[in-house]
């Protein structure tokens, strides 16, 4: 049975003065994510992603299409007694302590007091706020507040979770520390959708993606799927040794960080580009094949420029 | 049964405590030691009824304030402060939530309405006067204030649900005012001898709850027995009519969108 079957799911929005004009937040949205999956939903600020998690929640109500939860309508309510949300920037009764707090979402689970005390102290201990367990909400950080709802959201053993920008407001630390909770969630057979825009975790920790623009889906699948793994260009890393310099037929495509030079060429050149570097007197420090990211994937879809490079990163070693 | 309106009770009465709101009490108290000293020096013979008067009025005044102000902004809050998403993830219904806010208020209400009244018991003793039989008439009018608040706390969170607070407001005090003097519009549309007048005013007769039939603030200071019938009857009447505007209020939020 698959975790979520979403069928063209649609929201509209009354927008203006009298509220006739409608504006379409999702459009026909179908989506089907298997048991035990981890999947990442992709897309840039009002694509729709947040929407999408609010009609799954039953907190706003599609124009059109419906959508199932282990087989169960997204109406029945009985059925989240299986799932866990992260609302995106959550916020919590800021009068009670992250104890209290977990304890008052732990009632609705209808656990006894031994029960539910010992899952709070387990769960508190999880996202590391038992130090801070006896303190006010409104004395937490955004980052600790994350860790609190990731907490809730838990907290009742659910099979399916829902995580709204999980990593927003956490150091990187902390997004470690989610990262792993999703890896063991994912361990214990849950699944795990979330939302997200840092493209790196959705790169690492899902089996599949989803990416959403201006509330239509652009693409379903494997990171590694929706975008091409064919080889693009061959990267080069060089330094030149004193008294060289740059052969003319590779100044006018090399750029320079420090003592470092980096080129781009195709496949077909490499060995004549290397062959020239060597002759100048160039050390040669890697070469690296080249192919789109995930991150690439997701600007050409949005229609935004390419980062001007990522050399930067592939030079750290 | 369902216990989740009970869990989400709790915690409304626990928001209200930790919010300091039960502070008002010390207010009280304080009105009630200064009037129980300067009423035996201005008022001769009638301390009792000064007395009464003066400390019924400030409970239902300050249960008013209390019902509106808290009321309207119940389910509000909880949408603005964004609270309500997460609870509404775990098997909640809406109307369980709904239920859970009014009967939280309503137990904050009912503590604040008791400490009054017996501020009030004390300011009565203080003030030399044994307990006669027919102070229970003082028992009586608190609990009819309390059944007037439970009727107001209604209609303010069926404006909760969907209107802001400022208008919620402004809909329940006018609402309040109107069901205070049923009665005179009522009357006043009769001596227009204009049938539309008198239809609006029969229509606002019935349709608005008559808070007048709640007041026993004079029949306590006078000292006056109400009628057993007039309890179980104003009971009845605020019950089935917070059943309906809950009812109402219930809904309208199972189909709201939540932004």
């Amino acid at each position: 049975m698959p975790a979520i079957v979403i069928e063209g799911l649609t929201k509209d929005y009354p927008v203006g003065f009298w509220r006739k004009r409608m504006r379409r937040s999702l459009d026909q949205l179908s989506l089907r994510v298997e048991d035990g999956e981890v999947f990442g939903f992709l897309g840039p600020n009002g694509a729709g992603k947040t929407t999408t998690l609010k009609l799954l929640m039953g907190l706003i109500f599609p124009t059109a299409g419906t959508a199932r939860i282990r087989g169960r309508s997204i109406d029945d309510v009985a059925m989240h007694a299986d799932i866990g949300y992260l609302p995106e920037q959550p916020y919590f009764y800021d009068y009670l302590t992250a104890r209290e707090l977990l304890d008052y979402y732990a009632r609705f689970s209808g656990y006894g007091r031994a029960e539910r005390h010992e899952r709070v102290r387990k769960f508190l201990e999880l996202v590391g706020l038992t130090p801070a367990a006896d303190v006010q909400l409104r004395k937490f950080s955004k980052g600790m507040l994350q860790r609190a709802g990731i907490a809730q959201a838990i907290l009742h053993d659910p099979k399916v979770i829902f995580f709204d920008e999980p990593m927003s407001g956490l150091d990187p630390i902390g997004r470690r520390e989610v990262r792993d909770i999703i890896l063991d969630l994912k361990k214990q057979g849950r699944t795990v959708f979330f939302s997200t825009h840092i493209l790196s975790d959705a790169e690492m920790l899902c089996d599949r993606v989803a990416v959403l623009v201006n509330g239509k889906l652009q693409g379903v699948g494997a990171p590694g799927e929706i975008v091409s793994i064919e080889v693009q260009a061959m990267e080069i890393f060089f330094e030149l040794r004193d008294g060289c310099s740059l052969p003319a037929a590779l100044a006018g495509h090399v750029t320079r960080t420090g003592a470092r030079y980096r080129t781009e060429v195709s496949e077909a050149e490499l060995y004549s580009s290397l062959d020239l570097l060597r002759d100048t007197g160039a050390r040669i420090l890697g070469v690296t094949p080249v192919r789109p990211t995930l991150e690439d994937y997701f600007l050409r879809l949005v229609g935004r420029k390419e980062p001007a490079s990522h050399a930067a990163e592939v030079l750290a070693p | 049964m369902s216990a989740m309106p009970g869990v989400v009770a709790v915690n409304t009465f626990r928001e209200a405590v930790r919010d300091r709101v039960l502070y008002n009490l010390v207010v009280f108290a304080l009105v009630m030691i200064g009037a129980s000293i300067l009423v035996g020096q201005v008022s001769i013979g009638i301390d009792r009824l000064v007395i009464i008067n003066l400390g019924l009025s400030a409970i239902s005044l300050i249960g008013l304030v209390m019902a509106v102000f808290i009321g309207v902004g119940l389910v509000y809050k909880e949408i603005e402060k964004r609270t309500l998403y997460s609870l509404l993830a775990k098997p909640v219904r809406r109307w369980e939530f709904l239920i859970g806010k009014y009967f939280g208020l309503l137990l904050t209400l009912a503590v604040n309405t008791s400490f009054m009244t017996l501020g009030l018991a004390g300011a009565l003793y203080y003030v030399g006067r044994p307990f006669v039989r027919s102070d229970v008439t003082v028992l009586v009018a608190a609990y009819f204030i309390l059944l007037e608040l439970a009727l107001v706390t209604a209609i303010a969170l069926l404006f909760s649900c969907f209107s802001s607070p400022i208008l919620s407001t402004l809909f329940t005090l006018t609402i309040y005012v109107t069901g205070i003097f049923a009665n005179d519009i009522r009357e006043f549309g009769n001596l227009t001898h204009n049938r539309m007048m008198e239809a609006i005013t029969r229509f606002l007769y019935y349709v608005v709850p008559n808070f007048h039939n709640f007041d026993a603030i004079g029949a306590a200071g006078h000292g006056d027995f109400v009628p057993f019938t007039l309890i179980w009857q104003n009971t009845l009447y605020a019950v089935l009519y917070a059943t309906l505007v809950l009812t109402g209020a219930a809904a309208v939020f199972a189909r709201r969108n939540l932004k």
